[in-house]
């Protein structure tokens, strides 16, 4: 497999952790993310406008916001996914710790190894087993002993809380599993190569109130390791999960999405600074 | 209910005149469109299964004349005498060389495809992509005797080059020796280029619209892990698109096994076997026939369509090996997903 010319920078940032020593840097590798002026567009469409927010290391923070306000427009931009789309475009900065990552010399494939992202849908990759689908990122980065890697699968099919209910089939497809059990294995395809920061866009939209509570679970014990920022609709998964929320607004259809305000989950629940967040949260509107 | 009392409703008059049938809903129980369609697709289903019927029979008739005169093992014998007293005919050179310039070609067009396809469909901006595309769909359609023109006016004096830097270098293999370095590449490797060429558009467009079908949401998800774009067309492309590239290149193999026109302007053939690629002769089932046809008495022509039954049947064996490939890996396929 060759890379291609297009990735001449070395693909784990300075700071990404030793893959031989995974344990030892469950420690440090969360890190906090400061968005500045980050303004997104497709094509001549301005998305969102000139957002400036901070995502606190090993916590959970909650988007919330009506359809259409650019929830998953600014989660994408963290891990720059949102260029993928074509005619996707990015101003502004948004800092990895003290590190830019729409630097001149940052490889966006490195950036994407460091901040993981789980989807609305599930999407193991249908053509590979349960195994390979955990083992698939750890394979992009370079060779693994076999008994390396099955270490590193079990841990991250029992950090995704799979691990009793596939240990006996890891061989078969991912296909093959239920929705919530598909996405809990996306959930440790992302961990495993050990990012610091965890994307979540509506992980549960899909799922029934059972495994959407075990994946809640989930976040919950993934925080004391990852960063961890999640988009919801669901007001109480929100309130439950979280630590800080961000609600984010549009003034009109067709109009940039802006962030209201950003505060501790249970102020914004209980006293939001902001009218427009109260009404959202209370159901008045969106 | 009877829709017939709601449906002229007072403010706008119905489309129907109104003397047409009022209960209109119980005599549509047999629409008599549907009847008279189940009539024409049955009755031309049936018509088509007997018109090939009367084909098969007519074909295996004629061939079974020609073969139980043979006087020569007809599946193993080179040469193609069905004159001669006895007559002797074999399909020997034809098989031979069939899947010699077959093999030939699928080895150079089917990843050569595969490239051009994923180039227009992952790697080229959109106002490249859009006219290549077009450019192969037109060069798909280009009727093959104007390839055989070109081959033999264009690629067969500038392969010289080619065939005696492979005779040089690769000589010691035999099947790249010459024995008469610098005559005219008239050569079943010559065809098997030339088919290639012919082919490469139908398996660059079949390919090319597979992997564009490939969903999205699997290439995200291998960007979002941290693939760079070949990996992301390894892991999430490829996978969906294998039993995509196995159809077009049967397509395409199907193509080249059935060539005529190309392959008889292009080769000058033989009826000695030999295992020199590079030296004129051998032939092909369909160039055979074409060559031979115009000037057989009846029993030759006979003789050449037991040789077109076999070609037949190779045809028939081919797809079924691609539908069989196809159908076992429908688990994985992801078709479901
Ligand atoms: N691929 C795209 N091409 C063009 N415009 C897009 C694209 N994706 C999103 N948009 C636009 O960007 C704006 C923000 O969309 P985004 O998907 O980020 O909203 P969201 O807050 O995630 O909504 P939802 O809650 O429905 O998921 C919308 O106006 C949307 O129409
Ligand atoms: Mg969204």
């Amino acid at each position: 497999m060759s890379p291609g010319p297009a990735a001449p920078t070395p693909r784990a940032p300075a700071h990404a952790p030793s893959r031989t020593h995974p344990e030892k840097a469950t420690d440090t590798m969360a890190k906090r993310i400061d968005v500045s002026g980050l303004t997104a567009f497709y094509g001549g469409h301005r998305a969102i406008d000139d957002i400036s927010m901070s995502v606190e290391p090993r916590s959970v923070t909650a988007f919330i916001g009506p359809s259409g306000c650019g929830k998953s427009t600014l989660l994408r931009t963290l891990n720059r996914m949102h260029e993928v789309t074509p005619g996707g475009r990015v101003e502004g900065k948004v800092m990895l710790d003290h590190e830019d990552l729409y630097g001149t010399s940052v490889d966006p494939v490195a950036v994407r190894r460091t901040i993981g992202m789980v989807f609305q849908r599930p999407n193991p990759f249908p053509t590979m087993s349960i195994y390979d689908n955990v083992a698939a990122g750890l394979r992009l980065n370079g060779d693994f002993r076999k008994k390396e890697l099955d270490g590193i699968v079990e841990k991250s099919l029992k950090g995704a809380n799979l691990w009793n209910e596939v240990k006996d089939r890891l061989g078969k497809p991912g296909s093959g599993l239920s929705g919530g059990q598909q996405q809990r294995l996306c959930i440790a395809r992302a961990i495993a190569v050990q990012p610091q920061v965890l994307l979540m866009d509506e992980p549960c939209s899909a799922l029934d109130p059972i495994s959407t509570l075990a994946i809640e679970d989930l976040i919950g014990e993934l925080k004391s390791r990852f960063t961890i920022v999640i988009v919801t609709h669901n007001m109480q998964q929100a309130a439950r999960v979280s630590d800080r929320t961000a609600f984010f607004n549009l003034s009109a259809v067709g109009r940039p999405g802006k962030l209201i305000e950003i505060d501790d989950t249970e102020r914004i629940f209980s006293n939001p600074s902001v009218q427009a967040t109260e009404d959202y949260i209370s159901g008045r509107f969106g | 209910m009877d829709l017939s009392h709601t449906s002229p409703a007072p403010t706008a008059p119905p489309p129907t005149p109104p003397d047409s049938d009022p209960s209109a809903v119980k005599g549509r129980a047999v629409h008599p469109g549907d009847k008279i369609f189940r009539g024409l697709s049955r009755g031309s289903g049936i018509t088509l299964l007997v018109i090939m019927a009367a084909i098969a029979a007519f074909l295996t008739y004629r061939a079974s004349i020609a073969l139980s005169a043979n006087s020569a093992n007809f599946l193993t014998a080179f040469e193609w005498n069905p004159q001669g007293d006895p007559p002797a005919f074999g399909i020997g050179i034809l098989a031979f060389g069939t899947a010699v310039s077959s093999v030939i070609a699928m080895v150079i067009a089917v990843p050569v495809a595969v490239g051009i396809a994923l180039f227009i469909s992952h790697y080229a901006p959109r106002r490249i992509a859009a006219p290549l595309a077009y450019v192969i769909d037109l060069l798909a359609a280009v009727p093959s005797i104007i390839y055989g023109l070109w081959g033999a006016l264009f690629l067969v004096p500038y392969l010289d080059g080619l065939t005696r830097w492979l005779d040089r270098f690769l000589g010691w293999t035999t099947l790249f020796e010459m024995s008469n370095p610098g005559s005219p590449a008239r050569s079943i490797f010559t065809v098997g280029i030339l088919l290639a060429i012919m082919i490469l558009p139908i398996i660059t467009n079949v390919c090319r619209e597979v992997f564009l079908q490939a969903p999205k949401m699997y290439e995200e998800a291998a960007l979002a892990l941290g693939a760079t774009r070949w990996e992301v067309i390894r892991m999430s492309v490829l996978p969906f698109g294998r039993s995509g590239i196995i159809s077009a290149s049967m397509l395409g193999l199907g193509r080249a096994l059935g060539e005529t026109m190309a392959v008889a302007t292009v080769l000058s053939p033989g009826s000695v076997f030999t295992w020199h690629l590079l030296d004129p002769g051998s032939g092909t089932f369909a160039q055979n026939i074409a060559a031979k046809f115009n000037e057989a008495d009846e029993f030759g022509r006979d003789a050449l369509i037991a040789s077109g039954l076999v070609l037949f049947v190779i045809t028939l064996l081919v797809n079924g090996a691609a539908r069989y490939i196809i159908a076992r890996r429908k688990e994985y396929s992801g078709a479901d997903a």
